[in-house]
């Protein structure tokens, strides 16, 4: 932790270690993009691909990275960066590191959003991203209602939201059984969460909600912090309380909920992005940058993989964050309880 | 017992004068009688309620002078297997939630929270897809080793017997969404096993015939009998380890005996009829409201009255969407959702 001081009588700390890691990260990210544009039916060598992208590649070159896959990484990478924050954002609050949003009932809110217009009015990709989007919210509202008594706690929060889960896994197992097995189909591959075929149509408008969330979360990063220490404490330091935690959860819920909106509900990037960030910047707090840089190397790392690993099958990048994801949980969950933080 | 520990003292904490204990156990032998006599009425209902409506006077005849009309197969071939199958499974989950709150001492246990019921439903999905096992004998096996697995896993990484209601109910869920997620990959891989899991993996009674209920049956029988004997160590492990140990109670018997009741009676249960939630949390809740903490009362009340609200939503279910059916499984899931929020809403709860 340093303080620079500036000579105009500011002055600001800056934490020298998390900003190598959030700089290491995105460069991570970024050079993951790069070699996931570069790879697919056609080949493109990485230097290519920077060429292109540039503005000096040949025509087809061009055509391939610039409309085909550039959107589809772009997508991802906001995507895996939105989850990321949100993760950290809902762990922060709820005080533990399962308290993810694809856990306590989020993105199950969002697939009933989504499996609505697909199984009742066999809707477009774009309907299907606004149900998703609305379901995600109504379901984020819902639970922070639900879990009101005098103020929101993150233990009650985490608690109702399961329940929410519960009853929204009924809702989609539901609408699985009502559809055809064509929607059903196309229901699953939702489910799991995938990148094919996006295109610009989704990335501008995740870039204009990052450009809006990203602000607010990142000026409530320090009294998150201070919430971290418990409501109490954090009263006492200051921090307008439940002010700080109803923007933050909307602010990540919209977040996580456009996320999902625009590939589905990718499992376990919520969850595992802020914990590895934690680990790399071993700073304390939210880690909010650390966690979304880091998201989205997670999410187009695990894109590469399930295009590569599979071969022809071209498996959704939902069954590889999953898997991973899984193990990754338990992981978690041994050596937490083995230093009795959980 | 954590979640009511109300102060009214047990037979067993502080022994009351001899005419009140004897009262207070014909009271509860009284509840347990008319709650039997509820059980019988909802599985009356359950036979006559349906796509096709049958009068009681009719599935009486069905049920006792066989003879061949189209209501008396009916009765016979669909409804009363249907009827026992929910019998067993009812008793079957609300038996091992009250188990499992009773062995975790942790009032939002629950076979479907704690992820059991979802691993024996992955159990079961790879049996269907990738060894080709297609007989419930077959996959019950893989039902018992996947809801084996995932108890175990549970109980340890939730924090054993430290763990806070909190920790358990976040290790299963985390479990579950994990094995869903393994779940909904096999059946993207194969639109065939998705065809047929999508409706085994909601939690129906729809599939149930004679055959199903027999080859469930003796599995469910032991567990509820295991349960039966552990009731009083459990009660003793009620007070605490160190006090238990103090009683005479066997801890490692006891949790290993509690840990194979619910393998069997979850695993069988997901087995016959698919993952269904909150069977296991609600009725325990309601039962020890009526009875205090005695897992000797608790147990017997559990299983009579868990089918009753299995039974119950299955009866509404087929009503609501006439002709058609909402599964079991989601009325169940619809109803205890608000109980379980209502649960972590109480005071107690949020304290923690």
């Amino acid at each position: 932790m340093k303080a620079v001081r500036t000579p105009g009588g500011y002055s600001f700390r800056a934490d020298t270690r998390s900003l190598v890691v959030v700089v290491a990260l995105l460069a991570a990210a970024l050079a993951a993009g790069v070699v996931l544009v570069g790879s697919g039916d056609f080949d493109i060598a990485p230097l290519d691909v920077v060429r292109t992208l540039f503005g000096s590649g040949t025509p087809q070159q061009d055509f391939i990275v610039n409309e085909l896959r550039l959107p589809r990484v772009l997508v991802g990478l906001l995507v895996g960066a939105a989850f990321g924050i949100s993760g950290a954002v809902f762990q922060s609050v709820s005080r533990n590191p399962l308290g993810s949003p694809d856990v306590i009932g989020f993105g199950q809110g969002s697939s009933v959003g989504a499996l609505v217009v697909i199984v009742w009015f066999g809707g477009s990709a774009t309907e299907v991203a606004v149900g998703a989007l609305l379901g995600g919210l109504a379901t984020g509202v819902a639970v922070y209602l639900l879990a009101w008594k005098k103020g929101v706690h993150g233990y009650r929060l985490v608690l109702v939201g399961i329940g929410a889960a519960a009853m929204l896994t009924a809702c989609i197992q539901y609408l699985l059984t009502k559809a055809q097995l064509v929607d059903a189909t196309r229901a699953m591959v939702w489910l799991t969460g995938s990148l094919d075929g996006r295109d610009w149509a989704q990335v501008w408008p995740l870039l204009a909600l990052f450009a809006l969330l990203l602000p607010v979360i990142l000026a409530y990063g320090r009294p998150l912090r201070m919430l971290e220490m418990g409501d109490d404490a954090a009263y006492a330091l200051g921090v307008p309380v439940q002010r700080t935690r109803t923007v933050l959860m909307l602010a990540a819920v919209l977040l996580n909920a456009a996320g999902t909106a625009a590939a589905g509900p990718i499992s376990f990037v919520a969850l595992t992005a802020p914990q590895l960030a934690r680990r790399l910047t071993r700073a304390t707090g939210p880690n909010i940058l650390a966690s979304g840089c880091m998201g989205a190397t997670l999410l187009v790392t695990a894109d590469w993989a399930s295009q590569r690993l599979f071969g022809e099958s071209r498996l959704p990048v939902g069954v590889v964050t999953g898997v991973v994801g899984g193990l990754y949980l338990l992981w978690l969950l041994v050596t937490e309880r083995k230093a009795g933080r959980i | 017992m954590l979640v009511d520990s109300r102060s009214k003292p047990s037979a067993q904490t502080a022994p009351a004068p001899p005419t009140q204990t004897a009262r207070r156990h014909a009271l509860r032998a009284a509840g347990l009688l008319a709650a039997t006599g509820v059980l019988v009425l909802v599985a009356l209902a359950s036979i006559a309620v349906g796509a096709k409506q049958i009068p009681l006077a009719d599935v009486w005849h069905g049920l006792f002078h066989y003879s061949g009309t189209a209501d008396d197969v009916i009765v016979h071939d669909t409804r009363v297997p249907r009827t026992l199958l929910g019998l067993l499974v009812g008793a079957a989950l609300g038996v091992s939630g009250a188990v499992m709150q009773a062995l975790t001492r942790n009032p939002l246990a629950e076979p479907g929270i704690l992820g059991v019921n979802a691993g024996a439903s992955a159990a079961v999905v790879s049996a269907i897809t990738f060894f080709g096992v297609t007989s419930l004998t077959g996959y019950v096996w893989f039902a018992f080793a996947g809801a084996a697995v995932v108890s175990a896993l549970v109980y340890v990484l939730g924090g054993s017997r430290a763990a806070t209601p909190v920790r358990l109910a976040l290790a299963g869920t985390a479990v579950t969404a994990a094995l869903y997620g393994y779940i909904n990959a096999v059946q993207l891989m194969d639109s065939a096993a998705l065809d047929r899991l999508r409706f085994w993996s909601v939690g129906s009674l729809a599939s149930a015939n004679a055959d199903t209920v027999t080859e469930i049956a003796p599995f469910i029988v032991v567990g509820l009998v295991i349960a039966a004997l552990i009731a009083r160590p459990l009660n003793a492990m009620s007070l605490g380890d160190d006090t238990a140990r103090a009683l005479g109670a066997h801890l490692t018997r006891t949790r290993v005996l509690s840990m194979v009741t619910v393998t069997l009676l979850c695993g069988a249960a997901t087995a016959a009829c698919g993952p269904i939630v909150f069977i296991g949390l609600m009725v325990p809740h309601i039962v020890r409201a009526i009875t205090g903490p005695d897992m000797r009362w608790i147990l017997p009340y559990a299983a009579v009255l868990s089918p009753v609200l299995l039974l119950g939503s299955d009866v509404v279910g087929r009503v609501i969407t006439r002709p058609a059916e909402l599964q079991v499984g989601i009325v169940t899931a619809l109803i205890g959702g608000p109980v379980f929020i209502f649960l972590v809403r109480r005071k107690r709860m949020a304290q923690l």
